[in-house]
């Protein structure tokens, strides 16, 4: 535990001190990405230790703020969130070095070395804080940093809007947030989380909803997700790595302990969760196989899996509603895995969407194209981190997929809406599977294969070794952790026991062992197979020299680039048969005459929800504010009155 | 001992499945009237293609190499897991099927990124268009394997069409047949035969497989013929199990009279090409959604039993 605080502090230090060497860039780089660095070196080992003992540490401190104190607690849940985290920022800080030394001197890298810092921190304060005042301190500090990360780039206008927006819906989670946690300590001395007594009936369903939405807002889960899609492509690219793979988790985290102070479980609570991810998974794979531009793609991807992890969770607690603790706690098993899972190949599929805007300086994936050739060393990591998303084996995608699709079909046996849960789980992740597939296909083979479609793709070159050096960690680590098997369920039983209770866990662990041991056996033996195949074909062509020409177009001779498929070719059959959820905006070409001449084409992917939901209810709020703005008119001196008088009127309240 | 006859049926899968093909062409030919290929011609062409040199483009990088060994790789470890004539398979665990349906998924993830490695208009074509269809064939299959599992209480592919008894067929006639039409419709659509697309053409702008692989050549094509084969009597051989209930019969005679409903099955794909044309793409997925209907309905049928 009190590593996980040295951490906490080596990264507030080097926060400091990255914004004190601001003027010399390069040594501004050395502090903070050296203190994120050590931080998780020194964070993994409580965190490691604290899932293999299943102990937990607490650590208290007094504190002034009334309701608060410096109340640490570290246990397996928690620690299972920080494994990922100091996994993906130090890694991230790593690839940050050779990514931001573009922008030296044009950008204040001071200050985003002590905001990246500073998430950090923020995210370790928010998972292993005992105490909901220090929570929601760690909680806003999150929200801030990453909003000026989100803003690195503030000369562009979307950027802008990109953030503000963002800010939008930190702030309202915040506030649900805030609301939620006064319900849950309204008859307790303090708000210390092991402090909270069990609330009645409705003030526990209104508890649910608020830390719903609030949480919600921050997973990014449809219909609250329309943040995520602007700000995660808008931010450098190794901060999008982690505010897409642990950032976003954050939501998932607070739900589970809040779902965890207000048992018992309603049995709707369970099918909101389920229906609610269900969705997102879907309309997330399916909006992302929409979108033209690569950090979009994956944004979109990581609503999906955060549907993923959702809709598990809801399975298991539509199964622990009926009394089948096998289900349930497979589903929950395999939410927490796809955490880790999703943290890993998100936070490698981000650094090589960031390769490639650093290498070709676009993303828009009609611009590129060839890359593979001119990033030889990126493209098979990409590829490798595609394969990952879409859940294929021998990755770890699969694994996590696996857990909640074995609940799933547990389910079919067991008496009432289990089943249905089970069944409607089950065939939103096979769907959801197979449209990821085709986006990431789509993503990887259009921007690193075939050739290039601009100069700015064909004069494209290789990323820098420490960026290598972050990606292929990861790469390896999705190829580790989807062969581990059996052995993923030594953090998982003690993260599940702690998260949902001990039960869960060990049903969990004696129905999945098996499983997942075939599972890593399988893996190796497609892994022995593909060898066996590929030696096979060096056989083959042993002592034979190969002939080179140019592509078969059917006998044409002179094939372009441009008459590749592009991106938005590729998806155009899936696209329009979906056209009434995606709303695509485009323009067809008519051809009126036999001999036509130019000819233009467009297809644009819409933000559905931001646009159709949130602009109309954004302006009626506006224009409801418009009414009241008289009340805010600048005058300091009357501020301080209206808060002398809601003092004085709370005063007498409680006289 | 317990080991060795997995392993036999393994590779009594590897070495017969070039004949289904074969099976198919001939029924082909029969109903046009024509003598046909041999039915041994895809080990001709295998044990031709084997030898020849291959012929790279230019556009392309270790991706489009990569792709067939990964495919042949992916569908090798999926059989792995394939009953055969209802014995359990090499590796037996619940929730196979899942595997299974995610190394299919494998080995099209892998042909289309090296179809599109080619930079060529008619394989980016061919590649979207196999994606599209999976995306409509996934579900169904998925939902026919949890009919199955609910059926038969069993959460492996061994476990599933070891327990499948003549008695099944008694008791649940209807919601069977549902998911032996399912799978078939399946399996037109995933071996890429009429009337989802047409093996025999791939110069028009219908095709959809045989356009992704038109720039292999040599042992890659070799590779992709009989990942094919085997892609093949995999959706064969789970139909054949389906309509073949297990009894207590003879061994080898149990095992001669799968490999015949195989060819059966096969027959049947032929039959279907010969008598149906090939649908408008746009009209696939609905054949696709009418796959997923069958497997719903069975589904529906059996959980209300």
């Amino acid at each position: 535990m009190l590593l996980a605080l040295f951490s906490l502090l080596i990264l507030l230090f080097s926060s400091v001190l990255a914004l004190c060497l601001r003027r010399d860039p390069s040594r501004s780089q050395d502090a903070g990405a050296y203190g994120a660095a050590a931080a998780s070196a020194a964070g993994l080992i409580p965190a490691v230790r604290v899932l293999l003992t299943g102990v937990t540490e607490t650590v208290s401190f007094p504190w002034q703020v009334p309701l608060g104190s410096l109340t640490f607690t570290l246990d397996p849940l928690a620690a299972f969130f920080l494994i990922p985290l100091y996994l993906l920022t130090g890694l991230s800080a790593v690839y940050g070095v050779d990514y931001l030394k573009s922008y030296s001197g044009k950008k204040p890298l001071g200050l985003a070395w002590a905001a990246f810092n500073l998430l950090t921190a923020a995210m370790v304060l928010v998972f292993t804080a005992g105490n909901a005042v220090l929570f929601m301190v760690g909680w806003e500090l999150m929200a801030a940093a990453s909003f000026l990360l989100v803003l690195f780039e503030h000369e562009k206008q979307q950027v802008r809007r990109a953030a503000f927006i963002y800010l939008a819906a930190c702030g309202t989670g915040a506030l649900l947030l805030l609301a939620a946690f006064s319900l849950l300590g309204a008859h307790s001395a303090t708000l210390d989380f092991s402090s909270f007594p069990p609330p009645g009936r409705a003030a526990a369903t209104a508890v649910f909803l608020l830390a719903l939405c609030g949480f919600g807002l921050k997973a990014g889960f449809i219909p609250l997700h329309v943040w995520l899609p602007e700000a995660h492509p808008a931010a450098p690219s190794q901060v999008s790595a982690v505010m897409s793979g642990i950032m976003i988790k954050t939501g998932i985290y607070g739900l589970i302990r809040v779902l965890g102070f207000i048992r018992p479980w309603e049995d709707w609570w369970g099918w909101a969760l389920l229906l609610l991810g269900a969705v997102s998974c879907l309309l997330g794979a399916l909006f992302a196989l929409a979108q033209h531009e690569l950090k979009r793609v994956l944004a979109y991807s990581s609503i999906e899996n955060i549907g993923i992890i959702l809709m598990a969770l809801g399975l298991g607690m539509v199964g622990a509603a009926s009394g089948a603790y096998t289900l349930a706690g497979l589903a929950f098993a395999g939410a927490l895995l796809h955490v880790l899972n999703h943290a890993l190949f998100k936070g490698l599929l981000f650094m090589g969407a960031g390769a490639v805007l650093h290498a070709a300086g676009t993303a828009e994936l009609e611009a590129l194209g060839g890359l593979a050739k001119r990033l030889p060393r990126t493209a098979p990591l990409f590829l490798a981190g595609s394969a990952a998303a879409c859940a294929l084996p021998p990755f770890n995608g699969f694994a996590g997929e696996f857990l909640i699709y074995l609940g799933a079909f547990r389910s079919l046996n067991s008496p009432g809406s289990a089943a249905l849960a089970g069944v409607l789980s089950g065939l939103a992740l096979a769907s959801a599977g197979a449209l990821a597939a085709a986006a990431f296909a789509r993503a990887g083979g259009v921007a690193f294969l075939g050739e290039p479609r601009t100069e700015r793709a064909a004069g494209a070159h290789e990323a820098g070794g420490l960026m290598l050096f972050s990606m292929r960690a990861l790469a390896l680590l999705c190829l580790l952790a989807g062969l581990a098997g059996p052995l993923l369920l030594v953090p998982l039983a003690p993260a599940v026991a702690a998260g949902f209770g001990f039960p869960f866990a060990s049903a969990a662990a004696e129905a999945a062992a098996v499983p997942l041991l075939y599972v890593s056996i399988g893996g190796l033996l497609l892994l022995a197979l593909a060898a066996l195949a590929a030696a096979k074909r060096r056989a083959c062509l042993a002592g034979k020299v190969p002939a080179e020409g140019p592509t078969w177009d059917c006998g044409y001779a002179a094939p372009s680039p441009r008459m590749q498929y592009g991106a938005s070719s590729f998806s155009q059959p899936l696209t329009d048969f979906f056209q009434p959820v995606l709303r695509k905006l485009g323009q067809y070409p008519v051809i009126p005459e036999y001999f036509p001449g130019r000819a233009s084409f467009s297809a644009e992917a819409q933000a559905v929800f931001y646009n159709a939901v949130y602009m109309p209810a954004a302006a009626r709020l506006r224009d409801i504010a418009y009414r009241f703005s008289w009340i805010q008119h600048g005058r300091l001196q009357l501020y301080i009155m209206y808060i002398v008088v809601t003092l004085l009127g709370l005063l007498l309240w409680k006289l | 001992m317990e080991v060795i006859k997995p392993v036999s049926q393994y590779l009594a899968v590897l070495l017969l499945s070039p004949l289904l093909p074969g099976v198919i062409n001939r029924v082909k030919a029969m109903f046009a009237g024509r003598r046909g290929r041999p039915l041994a011609q895809l080990y001709f062409d295998l044990y031709r293609l084997f030898r020849k040199t291959p012929v790279y483009s230019r556009t392309t990088t270790w991706v489009f190499k990569a792709g067939p060994v990964v495919g042949l790789g992916a569908l090798l470890a999926a059989l792995a897991v394939l009953p055969f004539a209802g014995r359990p398979a090499l590796l037996a665990f619940e929730g196979d099927f899942i595997f299974l349906i995610y190394l299919l998924g494998l080995a099209r993830f892998a042909a289309v990124l090296a179809a599109l490695d080619t930079g060529s208009a008619f394989e980016g074509m061919g590649a979207s268009r196999e994606m599209q269809f999976a995306v409509f064939a996934e579900p169904a299959f998925f939902l026919g394997f949890a009919a199955l599992a609910h059926i038969t209480g069993q959460g492996s592919l061994s476990g599933m069409f070891g327990s499948l008894t003549g008695d099944l067929w008694r008791t649940a006639a209807p919601v069977l047949a549902l998911l032996t039409a399912s799978f078939f419709i399946v399996l037109l659509a995933e071996n890429s035969r009429v009337p989802a697309d047409d093996p025999d053409t791939h110069l028009e702008l219908t095709m959809i497989h045989e356009a992704m692989v038109l720039d292999h050549s040599g042992p890659e094509l070799a590779f992709i013929l009989f990942g094919a084969a085997l892609k093949l009597w995999l959706f064969g051989s789970l139909i054949a199990c389906m309509v073949l209930p297990r009894h207590g019969g003879l061994g080898a005679f149990n095992t001669a009279l799968f490999i015949l409903v195989l060819f059966g099955v096969a027959a049947a794909v032929g039959v279907t090409e010969s008598i149906t044309a090939r649908l408008r793409l746009t009209k696939v997925p609905y054949m696709l959604i009418t796959a997923f209907t069958f497997s719903a309905l069975a589904l529906i049928f059996q959980m209300g039993r």
